[in-house]
Formats: C-alpha cells, structure tokens, sequence
C-alpha cells in the first residue's frame, strides 16, 4: 500500500476516533510524523494540585500578602498554610473549615463543585466537632509534656478523658 | 504463615472470566476514609498511627462476615514481601514504601483488601475480574456501610467525606478499570484515546499507576473528579465509556487482522518463540512479549494456551513473585535466568502432558 500523501511505501495505519466513523489513515513514517504531530497538540493535560495551587496563588496574591496567608495556622492540628501548599497534603479535618477562604477555588478548580451529593454517614454527624477537639487537646498535651509544664498537660489529659467517654 | 500462601495462588481478578476479559483485565473501587479524632497522616506521630490501627482493628473484628480476613503487618514485613502484595495490587506502593505503623486486611479471595495508614486512615479496594463496575462498588459500600456503623468517619455537611488530599474530597471515590489494548497501541491511535477521555474527565495511568510508563500494553481508566457528583453518578461516568473503548479496540484488531494479518500472526508467533525459549529474561520484555501473546490468544492465532495462564505468567514473572516462588533471594541476573525457565515449564505445557519432561 502507497502512501497517501507520497509516494513511498505506508508503514503506518491510523484510525481517526474523533469524528461519528472511524477513519483510517494509511501513511508513510515521514508523514505519519507530521500527522501525528499536527494532531498532538490538543487537550491539555489535567491539572495537578501543585500546578493548580502555584497558578491560583500567582494570580490571587501579591508577595507580602502570600507571606502573611503562609503563616496561618490550624488551631487544631498546627498545619501552617505553606507546609499545605508545599507538602499538598492537609493536616486534619478542621482545616477544610479553617483555610475554606483558599480552598473553595481550589475544589471547584479541581472538581467543577464545591458541594458533596453522594453518600451520607448513617449515623448523625454532630460529634465531629468534639471529636476534631481530641486532635487538638492531644497536641496540646505534648507540647505541654515536651515544654515540661506537667500542670497542664495534667488538665489537658483530663480533658481528653472526659471526651473520650 | 498463611500469607506465604498467596504466592501459588491467583487473585480473584486475574482469573480472567469476568464480562469482556479479553480486553478488561480488572474493575476496581477505591474509597478513602478518615478517622474524625485523628489528625490526617502527615501531621501523625507513631502514638497516632497506633491508635488508628487499633481503631480500625476493633472495628473489622466485630463484624461477623469478616473473621477470615487475613492481618498483614506491613511495617513488619521485609522488604521483598512489600514488593510482593505490590506486584499484587493487594497494597499501593505508598503503604509498601511508608514508615511507621501500618497493616492491611485482606479477604482469602483477594477481591478486597482495606489499607490501614495509608495516604488516608483507611483506603479500601475492591476489585473484580473483568469488567463489573456495579457489584464492585456495592461490595465497596457495604463494607463501607459495616465500618460507618463502628467508627466516626471525618464528614464535612458541605464538603463531604474528608481527605488529606482536597483531590479526593467528597464521595473519596476512584473508579478504575484496568484494560489491554495492544491493537491500540500498534496501531499509534493509544494517544488520541487518551487525549478524548481527559477531555471527558478521566484520568489515564499506566499499569503501575502514577509516574510509572505503561508496560505490556495496559492501562488504567479512572474518575478524575470526586466531589458534586454522586458514587453512583462517577461509576456510571467511568462504566459507560469502558465499552466504547472495547469497541475501539476491537475494530483495531479486526482492522490488523484484515489488513497485515501476516505481520501480525509473526509479531504473535515470534513472542511466543522467545517466551519459549529464551534463556534469560527481564521482566519489562517479558510484559512487552505476554502482552502479544494475550492478544494472538483472543485472536486465535495461538492455540492451546488459556488467558488465565497469560494473566498468572503476568503476575508470576515478577520479581518479588519469582523470589517467593523459588523460595530465594536473587540478582537481577539471576531472576532472568529464573524467569526465563518459568516461562519455559509453564507455556510448553500442553494439555495432558507433563511439564517436568522439558526440564
Ligand atoms: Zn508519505
Ligand atoms: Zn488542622
């Protein structure tokens, strides 16, 4: 089989998807190259959360007002914003309410939504926030034990016990 | 001890019977779960990583149905084992490759496995032979249903199921089928599959998954998104376009069949040859080969051999796989020495005759 553009022998069959019928191509490899590479630059690739974070922080903030975001931190688990957006892992539960402000247009970049619609836990949802108040009073309790103040790590402790019931 | 077992064995997803198994090698549904009194992985120390185990632990072992599960501990387990419930999809690799506590369930069958410590607290898996999206996503939610009655799941009103990664947030919902598309490949139209089903919202991965190429002509499809849409929306999403990509497939392989038949049945029948009689052997040729193989099988250019024994050779011929099988720790040269005598013993094999005469 020849060729469809030249003359020289086709070495390579492709099949266009694209359209309602496949279409079949019959090329040489010189032509199948420059085919292929019209047709390669199509769709970009799916956003990454580093390039989607990079992107959203490049536009929405100036560099002073970025420095001020990095040093937020989580009241429950300690995560600062900049160990978030430089690890792209969260740190607890409570941060999704924390940082909301900087994930609501990271989430409907990501999924289109910002609203669950699926499945629901059976039971009710309403211990969760005691329950974020264990991680909390756990990390609290270290730091307390790790600056010695034996005092209130002794509360602390309490505190953890009577919500553990 | 009983998980030593599995290397002889073959998971339930590679028997290859399940609908379309000649094209769709497994389905697979993934939910990530956290604990809401634990902080997320990252900011755990090893106190924490416990007392999710223990967690988790009490609750599998209240429920009834599940007394067969089989504990592995991952964080005591040598090197070479992790790499072996890797070769197995039974764990990821970031379990395998983490530090501190963590530990895996896993059913006798191996169509599930819940993955304790994981990116997430819990990352459970379930996979099916062939392409079965629905009962694998009712068998996910009913395990997920059985563990929502004994823990406090990190659930957000608006948001969702919480996870580490805002990319999983909401359903924590992945569903994947893992399919072989040879023709696809040969015929240089693999590219522009892919490009339509990202424009579509699917992500592609190669069979190892992130960051690794595609081997053996075998690539993952899954949901890109995991929050607005309901689980059963994005099993639908991910389900309808599988049978699209089949016929894709197939038309290749009519298309090969009809147009270089010749060539074709030499690329299958050259494969074959070397699997056969090759001395040594790397795992990455090995793949490249079987996968010619597996599809000269669907086409009926090769008699006398079965899919099933190509999806075990898959898996068998892998390194981890190998060492256990032989009971010994080898060399890379070694193993393609080992690997090519597997290969050997397993396809010369013919119906009624006995292996050991090729030795
Ligand atoms: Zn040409
Ligand atoms: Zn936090």
């Amino acid at each position: 089989m020849k060729c469809q553009q030249c003359e020289k022998p086709a070495t390579f069959h492709i099949t266009e998807l694209t359209g309602p019928e496949p279409q079949e191509h019959h090329l040489c490899e010189t032509c199948a190259k420059t085919y292929l590479s019209q047709n390669d630059a199509g769709a970009p690739p799916p956003p990454t959360l580093a390039a989607v974070l990079a992107k959203q922080l490049k536009i929405g903030q100036a560099a002073d007002e970025l420095a001020k975001l990095d040093q937020r931190k989580c009241p429950v688990c300690g995560i600062t914003f900049f160990e978030f957006r430089s690890q792209g892992r969260l740190g607890c539960s409570h941060d999704y309410v924390f940082f909301e402000k900087e994930l609501t247009p990271l989430l409907l970049n990501i999924h289109g939504e910002t609203r669950h619609t699926g499945k629901r836990p059976a039971h009710a949802v309403q211990g969760t926030d005691a329950k974020t108040e264990l991680i909390r009073l756990r990390r609290e309790m270290k730091e307390a034990v790790e600056k010695e103040n034996y005092e209130l790590a002794a509360k602390l402790r309490n505190q953890i016990r009577d919500l553990e019931k | 001890m009983k998980f030593d077992e599995f290397a002889e064995r073959c998971g339930e997803w590679l028997r290859g019977s399940g609908p379309q198994s000649d094209i769709v090698i497994s389905s697979r549904i993934r939910l990530a779960r956290n604990l809401a009194e634990f902080p997320f992985i990252r900011r755990c120390n090893e106190q924490d990583r416990k007392g999710i185990e223990q967690t988790f632990r009490a609750a599998i072992q209240s429920v009834t149905d599940w007394k067969e599960l089989i504990n592995v501990d991952v964080a005591g387990l040598p090197s070479i084992d992790r790499q072996f419930l890797v070769e197995r999809q039974l764990i990821s690799r970031e379990l395998a490759d983490a530090s501190g506590a963590r530990c895996v369930f896993i059913d006798a069958n191996e169509t599930y496995s819940l993955m304790i410590n994981e990116e997430d607290h819990l990352r459970m898996q379930v996979m099916h032979s062939g392409l079965d999206l629905e009962s694998a996503w009712e068998q996910a939610n009913k395990i997920d249903t059985e563990l929502d009655k004994r823990v406090a799941f990190a659930f957000h009103e608006k948001l969702g199921y919480l996870t580490a990664c805002p990319t999983n947030v909401g359903t924590g919902l992945r569903v994947s089928v893992m399919l072989h598309l040879p023709a696809l490949v040969i015929t240089q139209q693999i590219e522009k599959v892919f490009r339509s089903l990202q424009k579509m919202g699917l992500a592609v991965r190669g069979l190892y998954g992130e960051g690794s190429q595609a081997m053996g002509d075998f690539y993952q499809i899954s949901n890109q998104v995991t929050l607005g849409k309901s689980e059963e929306e994005l099993v639908k999403q991910v389900g309808e376009v599988i049978p699209v990509i089949i016929d894709y497939e197939r038309q290749a392989r009519a298309f090969l069949v009809k147009e270089s038949r010749k060539d074709l049945h030499d690329r299958v029948s050259r494969a074959y040859g070397i699997l056969c009689t090759a001395q040594q052997i790397s795992s990455e040729e090995t793949l490249h080969l079987l996968s010619s193989v597996r599809m000269g099988i669907n086409l009926g250019l090769i008699q006398d051999l079965e899919i099933p024994t190509i999806n075990k050779l898959f898996i068998h011929t892998q390194p981890a796989h190998l060492q256990k099988l032989r009971g010994l720790e080898l060399e890379t040269q070694d193993r393609n020495v080992e690997r090519a005598l597997y290969l050997q013993t397993h396809l010369r094999k013919r119906p009624g005759e006995d292996p050991a005469e090729h030795n």
